[in-house]
């Protein structure tokens, strides 16, 4: 066991870590939209005849007529209380519209991220325990073809086949969104699951791989232990001592994986989400790059890096837990 | 044995050996050549696109075909919604997508090699704040900053090279970082030190060669990341939108309303391409991965 001391101290180096990294994004994410070359206020006003005056207080109103030291600082003071800014386009603070559109993405993901996360553990074990044979060469094949294989085109295939109906193939999905709307309860439930059924198929076919391969290899670096040997001297079955002894020991990578991934899908279901046109935020970044709406592309942004960082940091907390060699 | 008492030719002359039983070993590995054989056969399909497509197939006027063809004798796969052949368009997408992808893996992997080298050459605080930068790059979300850096800056091929680039080498840098360190504890640096060899020695000339084929590996997984990237950029309207892509004839088809028509014709073929390609380099960078370091790669 890992001393009470060298754990404490392990965990506030990556909480201090992570409180660094997201400073160093918050950092970025002000700098980064501020080399924009072109006026956002020409931009958003493009096709109404505006008065230079009525520029200059939308400016005002924008806080674009600061220095850029100014700018930064209330900047920073503002993200500290969650104060993301207005959206140019939907003229509604940046903080709401991403509160009102996490929901659906987290949905999308979440279902997507625990599924693929299964998968890819169970075929995973199977293929190592079984290496180098027809059922592991066809699996890891499959999940590589599958990994190359771009998710918006996949989506759209999806929605061309199953969706619209081609050739003999009726449409059994909806083409996107996220419920027709009208029912509530348990029809909208049934609704709504229905409307995930296509988004999530193509975030799992895409996404499994990964889990698949880091379980296999994992799994492969344990095939030789000794302990494994002992287990079957004990005259354990072979399914046993693949899943009590084998399986939990190579578990902590796959386990960091799922995380970093749970950090990743967000970010990556911006395109899954605009094809589909589900409501979520990778949509709304989509629809933000369009114009650019610099507060909104700024928010989501850090709320994207900031979940990258918040899920690196629970897979390093939890890493000790699973393997307390880890906080030595 | 008598070879063991000899004194073994120097470095430069082993290394022509060296290749020859890579190959071999290589060649052991199924999916590898069949990685490497569907790559020399886009290769090649991408060097003589001026000769298997006419060149005028990228003009949307004067176009041959009606809009949205099905496949047909004269039009293999079919014609877009201006009428032009899809197999000529896909020709010449090859050409693009393959340039971007090499160009940003190979770019992304020399930064990642140049950090990855100093840092655990020169080590010290150097190191440490190489490696933070390395860290905090590592933790950003890498698709939303190229898709940012691709919408700051002008639209052109250079663009999504760049920032697929710069967006990518943190992984490389770790593993070459890694490696050097593991390098320089060999007696033989120590060697190099005592007989007068400089900073800029050591590291060309005899880091630089041992992780080579870590950054050989490092460098084919990465083409098929870049690639799909590129396609992902182009396909959100990110990319050069005077040059035929994989991706924008994607995004063109779904503008067109291909998805919505039923027109599978146009969807399939981009698409299929950027995985066909995808997976073959990611074959090739699996094999090179097991040939160079069985421990690492596919069968262990």
């Amino acid at each position: 066991m890992a001393s009470p001391r060298a754990h404490l101290l392990y965990t506030a180096g990556r909480l201090g870590g992570a409180a660094v990294s997201l400073l160093a994004v918050l950092v970025t994410g002000f700098f980064l939209f501020r080399i924009v070359p072109g006026d956002p206020v020409r931009a958003l006003t493009r096709g109404t005849p505006t008065t230079a005056g009525q520029l200059d207080a939308l400016r005002h109103q924008f806080g674009l007529d600061l220095p850029l030291w100014r700018q930064f600082t209330d900047y920073c003071a503002k993200a500290l209380t969650g104060d993301l800014g207005v959206s140019y386009q939907f003229r509604a603070p940046v903080g709401e519209l991403i509160a009102q559109k996490a929901p659906a993405t987290l949905l999308l993901t979440g279902v997507a991220v625990v599924l693929y996360s299964a998968i890819g553990l169970w075929i995973g074990a199977r293929a190592a325990w079984r290496h180098g044979g027809p059922g592991d060469r066809v699996h890891t094949g499959v999940a590589l073809a599958l990994w190359s294989v771009p998710s918006f085109w996949l989506g759209l295939l999806l929605i061309t086949v199953f969706a619209v109906g081609a050739g003999p193939v009726p449409g059994l999905f909806p083409t996107g969104g996220m419920s027709t709307g009208t029912e509530s309860g348990l029809a909208h439930a049934v609704d709504v699951t229905h409307h995930l059924v296509l988004p999530v198929v193509t975030l799992v076919a895409v996404g499994y791989a990964q889990t698949l391969l880091v379980m296999r290899s994992s799994l492969l670096d344990e095939m030789g232990g000794d302990y494994l040997t002992t287990a079957r001297a004990k005259g354990l079955r072979d399914s046993a001592v693949r899943r009590r002894h084998a399986v939990p020991n190579a578990l902590l990578p796959t386990v960091t994986m799922v995380f970093i991934n749970l950090g990743h899908v967000a970010a990556g279901s911006i395109l899954v989400e605009t094809v589909f046109s589900w409501p979520g935020l990778g949509g709304l970044f989509y629809q933000a790059l369009s114009v650019p709406d610099l507060p909104l592309v700024q928010g989501l942004f850090l709320v994207f890096a900031g979940a990258m960082i918040v899920m690196n940091l629970l897979a390093d907390l939890l890493c000790p837990l699973l393997d307390p060699r880890v906080a030595r | 044995m008598t070879e063991s008492a000899l004194p073994r030719s120097p470095a430069p002359a082993r290394r022509p050996g060296a290749a020859v039983r890579f190959w071999h070993s290589y060649r052991a590995h199924r999916a590898g050549l069949l990685g490497l054989g569907a790559l020399t056969l886009i290769a090649a399909v991408a060097l003589l696109a001026p000769l298997l497509a006419d060149e005028d197939v990228r003009k949307v006027t004067g176009a041959p075909g009606d809009p949205l063809e099905p496949p047909s004798a004269a039009f293999w796969l079919g014609t877009d919604q201006f009428g032009r052949p899809l197999l000529g368009l896909l020709v010449w997408g090859a050409r693009i997508s393959l340039t971007v992808g090499l160009l940003a893996a190979g770019m992304s992997v020399a930064i990642g090699a140049l950090v990855g080298i100093a840092a655990g050459h020169y080590g010290g605080w150097f190191a440490t704040v190489l490696m933070r930068v390395t860290d905090w790059f590592l933790v950003m979300p890498t698709l939303v900053l190229a898709i940012v850096l691709a919408t700051v800056m002008s639209r052109s091929v250079w663009t999504v090279i760049i920032a697929i680039g710069v967006t990518s080498w943190p992984t490389t840098a770790r593993l070459v970082r890694a490696q050097t360190v593991a390098v320089e504890s060999r007696p033989y640096i120590e060697r190099a030190k005592a007989l007068g060899g400089g900073h800029r020695h050591i590291m060309s000339r005899h880091v630089l060669p041992n992780v080579m084929p870590l950054v050989l590996a490092q460098t084919t997984l990465g083409i098929s990341a870049a690639i799909l990237t590129e396609a992902t950029l182009a396909f959100l309207g990110l990319g050069d939108p005077m040059v035929v892509s994989w991706g924008g004839m994607l995004q063109e088809a779904r503008e067109a309303g291909a998805v919505s028509s039923g027109h599978w014709w146009c969807l399939a073929p981009p698409g299929l391409a950027i995985a066909v390609v995808a997976l073959a380099f990611t074959l090739c960078g699996r094999t090179i991965e097991t040939v160079l370091d069985p421990r690492r790669g596919v069968d262990r």
